[in-house]
């Protein structure tokens, strides 16, 4: 019975499928040959919350704005919730010892979450009357029954919410006074004031004293300094604040007494003895103490009771400092950081006992996570009844640690969460020699594993053995193995992220192989590196094959475009930095691929700097002659976004260096800019592969694709309409799309969409363009695609010509030609909103192309490239049904099936890289956010390979069985021939 | 004047569904009059001043715009004046501006222009032209280039083909080039002829086919099952009911050739009956048992 339901099952699915061709996949399959992985991003706060029984737990924000519960035992998320990248978290705390208070979007937005599951809460909007810097004062008191309010000053008022519902309770506006810009709200515990201490305009410092209950004035006192101050005050005790002011060389020490501000300057050059440049107050909250960071150094300085300033300690400039933590007994500590060769020294120190260390660590660290940048501490009673600390630690990678005793109890590689650019790297081939106990062994296991998914074929299986085929079939040891596959599905994948770190990922599985923190673009104090961009350098092929691939990693080292470069070449196996090459003496604006190689297959690059001077690389004179040689035939263009201007570049026959060429301007395209503003362009993929150039239609008819891979997309709305949906009404808003020759600037194709408008997200890949957007008149996004055809070799249909040979099919093609081409497009409705568009790539280009849509959920969602061909008719013909064009919708249709990430999220979807596999029916799909998901997909089915669990036990058993019947029948037989004939 | 509205009807009953607002397509009407006028444009400087003379006498809301080609060669030359253009400025009644009716005048080219024209032709270097970014007040923003490998203009004279993308008065780009196909290992070939055969076109940006919309089979069961119903009724008696028909038509055969047969097979005895019941349905086969 159950077979037969199994039976029809499959039957229906062959059906759907015949309709629509999804790749659902069964429950079972998950996991099997695609993996998921969490991430939070680099963290900017957390909270611990460990006071109660139960599980400890951590709560932090992070730069990706994540805010996210983790489990302080094992660094697992309990709850995260990924607020949008223009929610910038900016405070977090925990109020009621239940609820977690987030404020973000410049201290407008206030939320309340649920500590146990995250769920939310309450929301409340903070309006405010101009931009200031978001305070969040949570108090802690602990009394769930007393509803004490929740503090906000933004937009230059201080708001008062009820920790309970979000309720206002009220609101002062610092604003109508006075411009004062509020640095610290302090709400001294137990009694009914909050106090709020800023600077008006610079120079003048200000204290109030407000209601806690209805938001009344009581007190205000100021006290004007001429000299202005630099950065934020910090209080010291109760009634201090230091503070810098504007040249950065004088501390100021403010006493509030009984209404009356007395003002005390120090010399910082008093204090520290010695150079004292680029001094900052490090926003170190402690007690009676303050700390000075300067160029050298570290100080911490003692506020004594009658006002006088005490250096108590110097550390080295590289300590990073925690914020204090209260302990029980009213006192504070503070964790410093000290960084040392492959190691890092934790020291927990007392405030009111500075002299000594309360506690010392030495913790091993891998230096490729590079230094400390952030430090949390928590205390917790250990079974002595002593204090124990662990700290919370976030390193140069963005990687997160939790240290205690001494050890490192968990790490978490949150880098990953902010990948830049991805490439692939081929694993080593196999080396051929094998013990035979190897293979035995593994023969064995291969038959016991068939033996195993025989038995849970035929419905044999107990349970037990249910289990185990399923876990043969997640860690099957194949798809893990270092080494290159017959399919080519195995490869590492090379990603390079914000934190300037370099993780290649094993596809098996999504382990990391290696990781490099690259020194090329570590951020120094005087500059700050980031990566650009990532590219094959060398993939050994024929001539090379000893030499292990690499990659090459473009940054730039400082914030503007013209900031020098800085380059690095890594092996791909094993993540050594083999060369660095920067920071080079140009700037680096486009990162070109040329298609040559040199004879130890080093890919041939050109960098673009900002004052359009392209640079060869390698710096080799071999690769200079092979430049030099098809220098005529390189051309590059770039787009001037703000200025609306296209330009296209050859390379001049003067050169200025060996390696460095000047441009020369071969063409401009200039959008007007009172009508179109650029916002989207879109290429095609560099190493995306056409099978076949012709297209044959119903009617026996052939119609030759425009393939060019000089083709490049543009699309162009009105510059009203570039803000979002909704700025501007449909008559104003025009969305253009150009279709461009980027070698001689030709626009192949224009056409305008009117009362429509971006985000515009494209993909581009052999003839076709397809393209996303909103129409503001149907109130709906829209998919058009336009694909490209050539017509001038449309003449080629006489089969006559192609034997005789008079077919202009093998003659080079020229851009410098005058083409004819033909465009067809048509539009659909497509429901979602797309975060990132991308195309499935095979290694021959024959099986049928997925689009992959990565939608607002963030899922990605694979689309067959039929739904959105423009040859859709309302009532295809009975050739045209045979071709497999589908009758015309008016939407497209998302088919819950054909989701590839199935259950899971790929949070703060950014982008989907497809990656040929050597099998011609599959493409590997790796999609990055904040999370990554890598998966595989047959856009044709796998017609060219059974699937891993096929059971060749079974088929071996039925050819058996087969055998024995025919020699059995075959006797059979001969027994009856013989009766016969005795008859 | 007859044909024409006839024209504009026609087009406005094919697009009626599309909604096109009638000045739009009117624009692209003089777009593709303005297209035609401008390709048979040749260098004779005598096109231009017929044309002025007739636009005299045209409406006054018109005014006639020039601009000037320039061309440079290769590198190391600046921008001179090759050429002018000569348009008509039309302001439609919603504000917009379009120029129509191109006309194009080509310098002769000078002794040192050859010159370095032949040079050009022995590097196989660029030849360059620009045109203002806005025609109005030129230069615009900046210009707009195009180039070609010199090599690719020698035919007979010299062969160019400028197709000129607007936006209103604004100059999109302009694509430079031969009129037809530039072959790859580009031949040094001299023309005969120092002049150009210049073809120019101006070109708009069409619009994008409307999303087609079903509304009616979203928004009201009833049109739809209106729909469904329709074909139903087309389909004849005939159509429908063949399956039953034809049995019935081949039993009632049977039952006539049976009929007719039965005075014979009387005559000839049982064996002839027995094959006949053996013997299938249809009447010939039951014909060639008998004959048998």
């Amino acid at each position: 019975m159950a077979m037969a339901i199994k039976l029809s099952l499959i039957l229906l699915l062959c059906l759907s499928s015949l309709l629509a061709p999804s790749f659902s996949l069964f429950e079972d399959q998950v996991g099997l040959m695609d993996w998921h992985q969490r991430y939070i991003g680099k963290v900017k706060h957390a909270v611990f919350h460990t006071q109660k029984a139960g599980r400890k737990r951590v709560l932090v924000s992070t730069e990706e704005n994540v805010i996210a519960s983790l489990d302080l035992r094992r660094g697992e998320i309990f709850w995260r919730h990924v607020l949008g990248p223009n929610d910038v978290v900016d405070k977090i705390d925990i109020a009621l010892g239940k609820y977690v208070i987030t404020l973000s979007s410049e201290g407008s937005i206030l939320r309340a979450w649920n500590l146990p599951d995250g769920q939310m809460v309450w929301e409340s909007f903070l309006s405010g009357s101009k931009y200031s810097k978001a305070l969040l004062t949570v108090p802690s008191n602990l009394k769930v029954d007393l509803d004490s309010p929740i503090f906000v000053y933004s937009g230059g008022c201080l708001h008062a919410i009820s920790s309970i519902d979000g309720e206002y309770l009220w609101k002062k506006d610092f604003a109508i006074e006075s411009s004062v810009d509020v640095h610290q709200l302090i709400l001294s515990g137990g009694s009914d004031v909050v106090h709020a201490v800023g600077v008006t305009d610079s120079s003048q410092f200000d204290t109030y004293e407000i209601d806690v209950k209805n938001g009344g004035l009581l007190k205000h006192t100021s006290a004007s300094f001429p000299g202005g101050v630099y950065g934020e005050i910090l209080p010291v005790s109760g009634d201090r604040f230091v503070v810098l002011d504007a040249s950065r060389s004088v501390v100021l020490l403010i006493t509030v007494n009984n209404g009356a501000t007395h003002l005390q300057q120090t010399h910082v050059s008093d204090l520290i003895h010695g150079s004292s440049e680029n001094t900052v107050i490090l926003p170190s909250k402690l007690s009676g103490i303050f700390s000075l960071r300067t160029d050298s150094c570290i100080v911490f300085v003692k506020v004594t009771d009658e006002g006088k300033l005490n250096v108590m300690e110097k550390v080295d400039k590289t300590v990073v400092v925690s914020d204090a933590l209260a302990l029980s007994e009213g006192e504070q500590a503070f964790a410093l950081v000290q960084q040392g060769d492959s190691k890092i020294e934790l020291s927990v120190r007392l405030v009111h006992d500075m002299s000594s260390n309360h506690l010392k660590e030495t913790v091993k660290m891998d230096h490729e996570r590079g230094f400390v940048h952030k430090i949390f501490i928590n205390n917790y009673v250990r079974t002595d009844r002593s204090h124990g600390f662990r700290a919370l630690i976030v390193m140069e990678d963005h990687s997160l640690l939790l240290l205690q005793q001494g050890e490192i109890v968990w790490t978490r590689d949150d880098g990953l969460a902010s990948v830049i650019d991805v490439t692939t790297s081929e694993l080593p081939v196999e080396k051929i020699g094998v013990s035979v106990a190897k293979v035995e062994h593994s023969l064995f296991e291969w038959l016991k594993g068939h033996m195993l998914k025989l038995k849970g074929t035929l419905m044999l299986a107990t349970p037990d053995e249910v289990a185990a085929i399923q876990q043969i079939r997640l860690q099957s040891s194949q798809k893990n193995k270092m080494t290159r596959d017959h399919n080519g599905f195995r490869k590492l994948l090379i990603l390079l992220t914000r934190a300037g770190k370099l993780y290649a990922l094993h596809t098996g599985n999504g382990r990391v192989v290696w990781s490099t923190l690259l020194q090329s673009l570590r951020t120094t104090s005087q500059q700050q590196c980031a990566g650009l961009k990532l590219r094959q350098w060398q993939v050994p092929h024929h001539h090379a094959l000893d030499n292990n691939p690499s990659v090459l990693v473009v940054g730039r080292c400082g914030l503007s475009l013209t900031s020098p470069s800085a380059l690095s070449i890594v092996d791909a196996y094993t993540g050594k930095e083999l060369q660095n090459l920067g920071p080079a003496e140009h700037s680096t604006v486009q990162v070109i691929t040329l298609p040559f190689r040199d004879s130890t297959e080093q890919q041939l690059h050109l960098l673009i700097d900002a004052d359009k001077r392209a640079h060869l690389y390698p710096t080799t004179p071999e690769a200079a002659s092979i430049f030099q040689r098809e220098s005529e035939n390189v051309y590059w263009y770039s787009v001037e976004s703000e200025a609306g201007i296209l330009r296209g570049y050859g390379v001049k026959k003067t050169h200025s260096s060996e390696y460095s060429f000047e441009a020369r301007n071969l063409w401009s395209i200039v959008f007007p800019a009172e009508s179109e503003k650029i916002i989207a362009t879109v290429t095609r993929k560099p190493n995306e592969v056409v099978h076949t150039q012709a297209k044959v239609i119903a009617d026996e008819d052939v119609m030759y694709k425009y393939i060019s891979k000089n083709m490049v997309f543009v699309a162009t709305v009105s510059p009203k309409a570039s803000g979002p949906i909704g700025s501007a009404t449909p008559d104003e808003s025009v969305l253009v799309v150009y279709l461009i020759d980027t070698v001689t600037g030709r626009i192949l194709h224009r056409m305008t969409h009117l009362g429509s408008q971006g985000p515009v997200h494209a993909v581009l890949s052999e003839n076709w363009v397809v393209y996303h957007y909103f129409n503001l008149r149907a109130h709906r996004y829209e998919m058009s695609v336009i694909e490209i055809y050539d017509q001038s070799r449309a003449e080629n249909k006489d089969v006559l010509k192609l034997i005789v040979g008079k077919h202009n099919l093998t003659t080079p093609v020229s851009s410098y030609s005058r083409p004819e081409v033909t465009t067809k497009s048509q539009s659909y409705f497509f429901t979602h909103s797309v975060k990132a568009i991308s195309v499935s790539s095979t290694a021959k280009g024959i099986t049928s192309k997925h689009l992959l849509i990565g939608t607002i959920g963030d899922q990605v969602l694979a689309l067959d490239k039929r739904f959105v061909d423009p040859r859709r008719s309302l009532n295809p013909t009975q050739a045209e049904k045979e071709e497999g064009l589908l009758p015309l919708t008016d939407a497209l249709p998302i088919i819950p099936q054909s989701y590839v990430t199935h259950a899971f999220k790929v949070e703060g979807l950014r982008g989907i890289e497809t990656i040929p596999a050597k099998l011609e029916s599959t493409s590997l799909v790796f999609a990055y956010g904040v999370d990554l998901f890598y998966t595989r997909i047959a856009p044709s089915k796998t017609y060219d390979s059974l699937t891993e669990d096929f059971n060749y036990a079974l088929l071996l058993l039925t050819i058996v069985a087969l055998v024995i019947a025919i020699f059995v029948t075959w006797v059979l037989s001969e027994r009856k021939d013989l009766q016969d004939k005795w008859r | 004047m007859k044909p024409w509205i006839l024209l504009l009807l026609l087009s406005l009953s094919i697009s009626s569904n599309l909604a096109f607002q009638s000045d739009e397509l009117l624009i692209t009407d003089d777009e593709e009059f303005g297209l035609e006028g401008g390709r048979p444009s040749s260098p004779s400087p005598q096109i231009p001043s017929r044309s002025t003379r007739k636009r005299s006498s045209d409406s006054e809301s018109d005014s006639r715009v020039q601009f000037a080609l320039e061309h440079a060669f290769g590198d190391s030359s600046e921008f001179s004046v090759a050429g002018t253009f000569t348009a008509r400025l039309k302001t439609s009644p919603h504000g917009g501006q379009t120029l129509t009716k191109l006309r194009f005048s080509r310098n002769d080219l000078t002794s040192t222009e050859k010159e370095k024209f032949k040079k050009l032709l022995e590097n196989d270097d660029y030849y360059k032209i620009r045109l203002p970014s806005d025609v109005l007040n030129a230069p615009g923003r900046d210009y707009v280039i195009s180039s070609v490998k010199a090599r690719c203009l020698p035919s007979n004279g010299l062969d160019e083909h400028i197709l000129i993308h607007m936006e209103g008065v604004n100059v999109l780009a302009v694509n430079y080039g031969a009129p037809g196909a530039c072959q790859y290992p580009r031949q040094l070939k001299l023309p005969t002829k120092w002049s150009f055969n210049s073809h120019t076109v101006l070109k708009h940006s069409e619009l994008a086919p409307r999303t087609p919309i079903f509304s009616e089979d979203i928004g009201g069961g009833e049109i739809g099952d209106d729909e469904g119903v329709k074909p139903m009724v087309e389909r004849s008696f005939w159509a429908k009911y063949w399956m039953y028909l034809v049995p019935l038509g081949l039993i009632v055969m049977n039952a006539v050739t049976q009929g007719l047969n039965m005075p014979e097979e009387q005559a000839s005895g049982q064996t002839g009956q027995t094959q006949q019941a053996v013997g299938a349905a249809p009447r010939g086969q039951g014909a060639a048992v008998r004959r048998r």
